[in-house]
């Protein structure tokens, strides 16, 4: 399988520390690759540069073949790399639908359009709804997104970023703050997800991890301590010593 | 079609009740109340393009007031170079507004929150200043003008004929940003307001949309100020002083920042407000404060929330 996202020597200083150390990755077309690590590791930095929110120190970003190290959030999401974001940022006051449906318009046609009432496109609403099935929200498509409860917001997260439909994602925590059956379902998603789609996924839940997971690095202090299968990560000492220890 | 919503409803009821005015008062043999309904007019004009940055956009111009400014001079000037059509003056009006905006929308935008406030009141302050320093428009004192505006060879001399044409003025610009803001441009707008993040991580960029919009707010409101120096035959830079942005403001929080009808309710409230105020007291911004204190305790949300509490407005567009 050829890499869709090559991550080469990527660094990232905040004052003295070296929140990106050098972090070299490679992500195969259709893998799911998960990311974890001891909190404050650079899991969040990590992802924040790869999106093109913030511009790393050194070091390159390569996607399908490009050099995107450069490019900003929507340039990036126009190539098809998405994310979701660890702490809910949802469109509070619009409803489901029309948070949906502004990630469908940003890829189709132009936005300056003063006129023809957006929210009559039938196209667009479409497949705004097609992505809202898919999470199972579309029962919730004309409540306000601010008031769905938090594990609704999190299945909102992932229909906004399907919405864009992306080639690569990448998912920040999606399963935080969730738990038992809302768990069970975005983990269910991720699962179908994972034969469409290259996902570099940072969780927390390792039961999730592990069960997902075709290969994981583990990012110790801003670097990779260990990228393998999960059952070879599992058996890396190094990794024991590092993150399972204390975890598992 | 779908049965019109409240707010559109209610701005609907507003423009009859406008219409009706100027026949009502001159039966009751009080004509001049129709220049001071007509003064309401014209902020509900500049208040509904205001809306559209600081309500739909969250941009916080505080410097709006230089575009009802534009407008004005645009009045003076035309008169100047024998342009005496209405329709000629707010082209010009227009086209002064969109240059400044653009380059100073261009600017301010690249700052946010008390300092796109700050920026946008440096940049209409240096516009007062530099009409204050025009000594041939009067300068400071401003200039009075020979006489009002026509519309495609009809006089506007009368004070009904200025009347129905602003209220029109009104109405159109009403429906045109009724439409915008449920467009496909508005929804960006609304979404960046929302979360600018979350837009650029749907492959936005915000930039363009919100100077754009920037923009069609500063045409707007110097179509507010073409108006109001015909209204009052007069042009001076006081109508574009820092003061008068802030009435907007208030303006905007006596209807409810965000809605359309509220923009218009909120004008016209506040300039009917300090009308009949002045009647009872020199001192009559005391009691004006009075109420906006109240309001913004009481119905946060302005007369829209009010309505929305009263049963009638709720969701939707307008």
């Amino acid at each position: 399988m050829a890499d869709l996202l090559e991550i080469r020597e990527l660094r990232k200083n905040f004052g003295a520390l070296a929140v990106t150390d050098g972090v070299s990755l490679s992500v195969a077309e259709g893998e799911l690759h998960a990311v974890i690590g001891p909190n404050g590791a650079g899991k969040t930095t990590l992802i924040a540069q790869l999106s093109g929110q913030l511009a790393p120190d050194s070091g390159q970003v390569l996607y399908a073949g490009e050099d995107i190290t450069h490019l900003d959030m929507a340039a990036r999401v126009r190539r098809g790399l998405a994310r979701s974001f660890q702490i809910t940022a949802l469109l509070p006051g619009m409803s489901v639908l029309e948070n949906v449906a502004l990630a469908v318009q940003a890829r189709s046609g132009s936005s300056f359009r003063f006129w023809r009432d957006a929210g009559g496109e039938e196209i667009t609403n479409a497949q705004a709804r097609a992505a809202l099935e898919e999470v199972g929200l579309a029962d919730r498509a004309s409540v306000q997104a601010q008031a769905l409860s938090h594990g609704e917001q999190r299945q909102l997260e992932l229909a906004v970023a399907l919405a864009t439909k992306p080639r690569l994602l990448l998912l920040d925590e999606p399963l935080a703050g969730t738990g038992g059956q809302e768990a069970e379902r975005l983990i269910a998603l991720m699962q179908r997800l994972k034969s469409r789609l290259t996902i570099v996924l940072i969780e927390h839940d390792m039961d999730a991890v592990f069960q997902l997971a075709d290969r994981i690095s583990v990012l110790v202090y801003g670097a990779i301590a260990a990228t393998g299968s999960p059952e070879a990560v599992r058996a890396d000492p190094a990794v024991r010593a590092a993150y399972l220890g204390e975890d598992a | 079609m779908s049965p019109l919503a409240p707010r559109l409803k209610a701005a609907l009821a507003l423009f009859l009740l406008m219409a009706l005015v100027p026949p009502v008062v001159t039966a009751l043999g009080d004509p001049f109340l129709t220049v001071v309904a007509n003064r309401m007019l014209v902020f509900a004009i500049a208040a509904l393009s205001l809306d559209l940055i600081l309500g739909y956009g969250a941009m916080v111009s505080f410097g709006h007031a230089a575009y009802l400014g534009f407008g004005a001079y645009a009045v003076a000037l035309g008169a100047r170079w024998g342009l005496s059509d209405l329709l000629a003056q707010i082209l010009l009006g227009m086209a002064m507004s969109a240059g400044f905006a653009l380059v100073t929308g261009a600017i301010s935008l690249r700052t946010k929150g008390v300092y796109f406030i700050m920026i946008t009141l440096a940049f209409a302050q240096m516009a007062y200043f530099f009409f204050v320093a025009q000594s041939s428009l009067g300068g400071d004192d401003g200039v009075a003008l020979q006489a009002r505006s026509s519309l495609l060879g009809v006089s506007l001399e009368g004070d009904m004929a200025l009347y129905y044409v602003t209220l029109g003025a009104l109405m159109t610009i009403y429906a045109g940003l009724y439409r915008l803001t449920g467009s496909r441009f508005g929804r960006v707008l609304k979404g960046t307001r929302e979360n600018a993040l979350r837009m650029q991580a749907m492959g936005y960029r915000p930039f363009p949309y919100q100077l754009v919009a920037y923009v069609i707010a500063a045409c707007l409101c110097s179509v507010a100020g073409v108006l109001l120096a015909n209204l009052t035959e007069y042009v001076s830079p006081a109508y574009m002083g820092w003061h008068r942005s802030g009435e907007l403001i208030v303006m905007l929080v006596f209807g409810g920042i965000g809605t359309l009808t509220g923009a218009v309710a909120g004008a016209l409230v506040a300039v009917g407000l300090e009308e009949v105020l002045a009647i009872f007291s020199d001192h009559w911004r005391l009691g004006f404060g009075l109420v906006l204190v109240l309001v913004v305790l009481f119905s946060p949300d302005g007369l829209t929330g009010l309505a929305k509490r009263l049963g009638i407005g709720g969701r939707g567009n307008g």
